[in-house]
């Protein structure tokens, strides 16, 4: 778990909030800037534009409480407190990594965070955040399990299949839908029929709550609500969070000029940019000022300019090692 | 063995190695379509509601990878799940998470989190099954590094082997051949367990014979003729397919020169593809003649017991794979065969006891 992940000058849940966001931009951007470098030789799918769903839900947890991410993993990962060195450690493929090399930016996780898993198939994640909630309720625990599925991934069954069962038997898992209306290179209007989100969570006899996916106080206050319930015992929730992508699918490059989308759509979504956003609010109320902003920033682009040498500095492990471990 | 014989069935034994089980351990928990319904998966779940109560005994919705997941969720969070399917068929929606989270789990996070779950798929056979609710598909979760494949064979096996599983910490495809749950055997009351590891079950020098599940029995009806015939066969049960322990197959070839494998698979890149391709690469020198695969053939189970008598392997085809690799004359070993082929044929070709009234 990292130990910068509440310093103590945060003296209130809106400067968490915004550092929290600022560090997960700051480390996707020096990610994309040095993914040329050829030497992170693993797919990245980056979250700058989303960094208010990871944040806004994450901060909303408890360190013993699970998440299981997606492909889409490092936003949730470093929101809900994942170790930087370790993740950028396994994006190099390094010993010192998460998985030891094993998984790549894929499969994060980290268990002293309460990161039980990244998946990258495609709504994966989503039986097996239900079943730790499953195993919290079994072991009395009042912990709660969340995960992001994406868009698409409320086509899978498996979706349907959870829901189903978290409903029938109320367990303690949190839904949060993470749209960024596109599934690789292909709309959601072209993949699903016009109707809201949230209305699947109907079926399933529950109610989604629906808000605005870049307004990170928005959603911290949604989730809290439904983390609340779950510890309590009030059963799943399903959270419906728009949001957008700035950058392709996978990588670190910019794609508006390849025609699945358009530049107006991205400039509209950028104006909305949830960092900035906060940011110019905290500012106008007077809460955060341009010394902060500047304190702030150069700590992050301290830490994440020492885990980038960390990373690279790191072994790699040895070839032999990777017959090792595949059974328990 | 140790106390009187108490002869009791496959399935009564699985059954009463989950409650044994459970008992130790109150983390295992048991979920799967039908655990609590009247017929309780072939008898093999009877009870288990009533004396652990639905927490532990949960009836399972019609989701199977959903359900897979979950599972495997919660084994990752320290619960033991062990899941029933009635068929092999019906695990196949779960392949995705069994093949990319079970199997992966321990490998991807460098060995933090294991997966201790115990699958158990039902490979049907009879009673007009047909292609979708027969296949023995252990190869394809056997060419899985990540999960173990245990198939069991008689009653004592069957139980501690469960136990085993269930106490192991990987993910294990428990495979029963839905007739060997009528094989009947002394079961010793009570907590035990049995390796999971492969075991020699016939001692003999000319040939060496390695089964899987029910083809066990098929071999071993073979071998009493072939003794007749003056082959000596050797017999290892085969009850681990992964991981794969060649060292007691390599020592009994060694020593007999000569291979036949007899599973309830398909012949064509089914187990024994796998057997033969490993001994021949590891020695060749050991082997004194071509070895013989007995599998099922290339096409699907058909439902007609017209159709399907031709289709699954019996003793009769263990021993002509015997004859064959051993180089005997089959004239020589005709009348031996015709008493055999007498004996075997004399059992109901699509039932696994003659009390079997169907329907599943
Ligand atoms: C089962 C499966 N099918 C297809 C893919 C390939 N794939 C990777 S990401 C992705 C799109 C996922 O879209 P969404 O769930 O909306 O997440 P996003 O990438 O937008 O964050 C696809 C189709 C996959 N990983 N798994
Ligand atoms: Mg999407």
């Amino acid at each position: 778990m990292s130990e910068t992940m509440a310093p103590s000058f945060l003296v209130n849940d809106q400067l968490a909030l915004f550092r929290s966001m600022l560090r997960i931009r700051l480390v996707e951007e020096a990610i994309a800037t040095r993914y040329a470098e050829q030497e992170m030789r693993c797919p990245v799918h980056l979250s700058i534009g989303q960094e208010a769903v990871a944040t806004g839900v994450c901060l909303a947890l408890r360190p013993q409480d699970q998440i299981v991410s997606t492909h889409r993993s490092h936003a949730h990962y470093l929101a809900k407190g994942g170790d930087l060195n370790a993740m950028l450690a396994e994006i190099y493929g390094k010993e010192t990594g998460c998985c030891g090399g094993r998984g790549g930016s894929m499969h994060l996780f980290d268990a002293a965070a309460g990161i039980l898993a990244s998946l990258p198939i495609v709504g994966s994640a989503i039986g097996i955040a239900t079943g730790a909630a499953l195993a919290f309720q079994q072991e009395g625990s009042d912990c709660v399990a969340v995960t992001f599925p994406g868009d698409a991934s409320v086509e899978e069954g498996i979706f349907h299949e959870s829901l189903n069962f978290a409903a029938l038997m109320s367990l303690p898992v949190v839904y949060v839908i993470e749209n960024n209306l596109y599934a690789c290179f292909t709309g959601l209007e072209q993949r699903q029929p016009h109707r809201p989100l949230g209305d699947l969570a109907l079926a399933h006899g529950l109610t989604a709550v629906t808000a605005d996916g870049n307004d990170v106080e928005a959603i911290h206050a949604a989730a809290k609500d439904a983390i609340a319930k779950a510890r309590d015992g009030g059963g799943p929730s399903v959270l419906v969070f728009n949001t957008y992508r700035w950058r392709e699918h996978c990588g670190p490059n910019y794609d508006n000029n390849v025609g699945y989308r358009s530049e107006e759509e991205f400039q509209q979504w950028k104006a909305r940019c949830p960092v900035e956003s906060l940011q110019k609010k905290l500012m106008a109320e007077g809460q955060l000022s341009d010394q902060d902003l500047a304190a702030m920033t150069a700590e992050i682009e301290a830490e994440v300019t020492a885990a980038f040498q960390a990373a690279k500095a790191a072994p790699f492990p040895l070839a032999a090692s990777a017959e090792e471990r595949v059974y328990a | 063995m140790p106390n009187a014989e108490r002869i009791i069935s496959v399935a009564e034994a699985l059954c009463e190695a989950t409650k044994v089980a459970m008992e130790r351990d109150s983390k295992i928990y048991v979920i799967g379509e039908g655990v609590t319904d009247p017929k309780a998966i072939f008898e093999t779940t009877r009870g288990l509601l009533d004396a652990f109560g639905p927490k532990r005994v949960i009836e399972m919705p019609v989701a199977e990878n959903g359900l897979t997941g979950i599972a495997i969720g919660s084994a990752m969070m320290g619960r033991k799940p062990l899941m029933v399917h009635q068929r092999v068929d019906f695990a196949m929606l779960s392949l995705e998470q069994l093949f990319n989270n079970a199997a992966k789990a321990y490998y991807a996070s460098n060995g933090k989190h294991s997966v201790p779950l115990v699958v158990r798929m039902i490979i049907g056979r009879g009673w007009g099954q047909g292609p979708a609710h027969s296949q023995s598909l252990e190869s394809l979760f056997a060419s899985i590094p990540g999960l173990k494949v245990v198939m069991p064979t008689t009653a004592y096996e069957a139980k501690g082997q469960l136990i085993a599983a269930l106490e192991d910490g990987n993910p294990i495809m428990f495979l029963e051949h839905r007739w060997v749950h009528y094989v009947t055997g002394h079961v010793p009351t009570g907590y035990y367990t049995v390796p999971l590891t492969s075991r020699r079950v016939r001692d003999g020098n000319d040939v060496t014979i390695v089964a899987t599940s029910y083809m066990l029995f098929e071999a071993m009806m073979a071998a009493d003729f072939l003794a007749e015939a003056n082959i000596s066969a050797e017999i290892i049960d085969l009850a681990v397919l992964r991981p794969l322990d060649m060292t007691p197959i390599m020592d009994s070839v060694r020593k007999t020169g000569r291979l036949v494998t007899a599973d309830t698979g398909f012949r064509t890149l089914g187990m024994g593809a796998e057997l033969v391709a490993e001994v021949a690469c590891r020695d060749m020198s050991c082997l004194l003649a071509p070895p013989v695969r007995v599998g099922l053939p290339d096409h699907p189970t058909p439902s007609s017991r017209s159709l399907a008598i031709g289709y699954y392997r019996t003793a009769i085809d263990v021993f002509d794979a015997a004859v064959t690799t051993c180089g005997v004359a089959p004239q020589t070993v005709a009348t031996i065969r015709e008493r055999l082929a007498t004996k075997r044929n004399a059992l109901p070709s699509d039932v696994p006891t003659p009390a079997f009234k169907g329907p599943f």
